[in-house]
């Protein structure tokens, strides 16, 4: 490891997940803000800089930070869909770096299962291009990446299902996970279809729920009481907005974002412990393990087989259960953190992987369109 | 369940009482868009061409985004190209929720440019590479689209 320790994560929650009715965002973010700063030691006027990402303001940080009582002297409310929050961790990084904070707080919250969204008509600008020919956005667009990389590559259905089954078996151990019930492969492939190739079981849960991370200075870091799990690189990346515009149905911009983090990380594939990966669908998975080079394109399908990322195979990835099997509140990327962070610090209880020492952490946003890789590491 | 993904979860309620395309389409044509928009109306797939660099442009823009010049005229495109991908929806919203299932495929046309369709033939017959040639589909008064079938 050649990276130069400059920031750490020292706290991590989730709110109440699932179902939350009677629940606004405002209070998923309160709750989780609350128990993260409580996990890291520090108190909310310790807070210099805050992140959020979410659609539920016009602009969303004014309105969290008024309802926290927090005036940052930095804020971020960068929207780049469910990566957001990766790259909240670069850009924490590097105000740390160039001294202008030394407390984030980086926090998310969605009721997409009780409330799903208000917002106004989404057709303008670019968005008119694509809207008239009816594809359900966002799975639609996946299906249209996983139909182009099994066409490339042979990749099969059965193999995207290793994916949703591993998951599940992780979601087993983990209390907090909505969905517990195990599952085989055939009962993906026997759900019905959404977008062919994309069965149900393929596809994300739709929950509730909120989740805060603290990242603070090394100084910062030194005078708490915690494991420190720190924060050896990170790159982030977007290629397309729409999905007709993305210039590789098979290759994401995690080519980029993982090579900028594994090299500021200054680490190898092989070093990593647990892999903390979007799985907004199953195909998500399985370009970005190709993109960020776990394996070489076209070859996910065999990489993923034999449920290797499952319990107690050889590399352990979305240990919580998930996007598809433990919550999904639109935006899932700050739930990855959470899990790397807790696995880091040995308290993963039933779901731990023993002595992971090293966190790949990576976030997809929009329609494969945004990515945000966060190497972390425990000293 | 219905699957929202990694975007923030707006489709559900975003159909809510829409029930034409038009009422999707029309008030986000501008002054940039018209001309695409009123050309298929006339039976004419027009794309952009930068004079500059030489590259088609797919979706219309002031400016071109290989080379950043703003020589960009419109061209008539044959209509013909081929499948890049395509999926089969069997769960849609607002007014392509009768519509299932149907066929929405990415078309690359022989200019190079590459744009959101539906395809159009037999569900056995549609694949990845196949030739197709556009078809204007007018799906509401006054909208027409650009569909493409199999040749």
């Amino acid at each position: 490891m050649k990276s130069e320790r400059v920031a750490a994560i020292v706290g991590v929650a989730e709110s109440d997940l699932g179902k939350t009715p009677g629940k606004n965002v405002l209070q998923l973010q309160a709750q989780a803000a609350k128990l993260a700063l409580e996990d890291a030691g520090l108190t909310k006027n310790e807070v210099d800089a805050l992140f959020t990402a979410g659609n539920w303001a016009w602009a969303p940080s004014l309105m969290l930070a008024e309802y926290l009582g927090i005036q940052p002297k930095y804020t971020d409310s960068t929207n780049i869909g469910g990566s957001s929050f990766e790259a909240h961790v670069g850009h924490a990084v590097a105000g740390i770096n160039a001294g202008l904070f030394e407390v984030a707080l980086i926090t998310y919250g969605s009721t997409s299962r009780t409330n799903p969204g208000r917002s106004a008509f989404p057709s303008a600008l670019t968005a008119q291009y694509e809207l008239p020919y009816g594809l359900p956005t966002p799975v639609g667009a996946y299906a249209l990446a996983a139909m182009r990389h099994m066409h490339q590559y042979g990749t099969t259905s059965e193999q995207l299902a290793e994916i949703a089954v591993a998951t599940r078996k992780w979601a087993t151990l983990n209390e907090k996970a909505y969905m517990r019930e195990p599952i085989e492969i055939a009962d993906v492939l026997n759900s019905r279809l959404i977008a062919e190739p994309l069965h149900l079981l393929d596809c994300c849960l739709v929950t509730d729920g909120g989740g805060a991370v603290v990242v603070v200075s090394k100084r910062v870091a030194s005078r708490l009481n915690k494991k420190l799990i720190w924060i050896l690189g990170h790159g982030e990346s977007h290629s397309h907005n729409t999905i007709a515009n993305m210039p590789d149905l098979t290759m994401t911009s995690a080519r980029e974002s993982g090579r900028a983090a594994f090299e500021m990380a200054g680490i190898t594939h092989d070093e990593i412990d647990i892999a903390e990966i979007y799985d907004s669908f199953t195909i998500t998975v399985l370009l970005t393990l190709e993109a960020l080079g776990f394996c070489k394109p076209g070859e996910g399908g065999a990489f993923v087989s034999g449920q290797r990322t499952a319990p107690g195979g050889d590399f352990p990835m979305n240990t919580n259960g998930g996007g598809l099997s433990y919550c999904h509140p639109g935006m899932y990327g700050i739930f990855l953190l959470i899990e790397a962070v807790r696995q880091l610090r040995g308290e993963g209880g039933k779901r731990q992987v023993e002595n992971a020492k090293l966190a790949l952490v990576h976030g997809t946003g929009g329609v494969l369109s945004s990515t945000s890789t966060v190497i972390l590491g425990r000293d | 369940m219905v699957p929202v993904g990694c975007c923030p979860p707006r489709q559900l309620l975003f159909w809510g009482g829409i029930k034409l395309i038009k009422d999707i389409l029309e008030p986000s044509i501008d002054q940039e868009s018209k001309s695409f928009w009123d050309g298929l109306k006339n039976e004419q797939l027009l794309i952009q061409y930068c004079d500059d660099c030489q590259n088609y442009i797919f979706y219309p823009r002031s400016i071109c985004p290989h080379c950043f010049s703003e020589k960009i005229r419109w061209r008539n495109s044959q209509g013909a190209g081929k499948i890049y991908s395509y999926t089969v929806v069997h769960q849609a919203f607002g007014p392509f929720k009768q519509e299932v299932p149907f066929v929405v495929g990415i078309v690359e046309l022989d200019e190079g440019v590459r744009m959101m369709t539906r395809i159009i033939g037999k569900r056995e017959d549609i694949a990845i590479d196949k030739r197709v040639t556009v078809v204007f589909e007018k799906v509401d008064d006054p909208i027409v689209l650009p569909y493409f079938r199999l040749v």
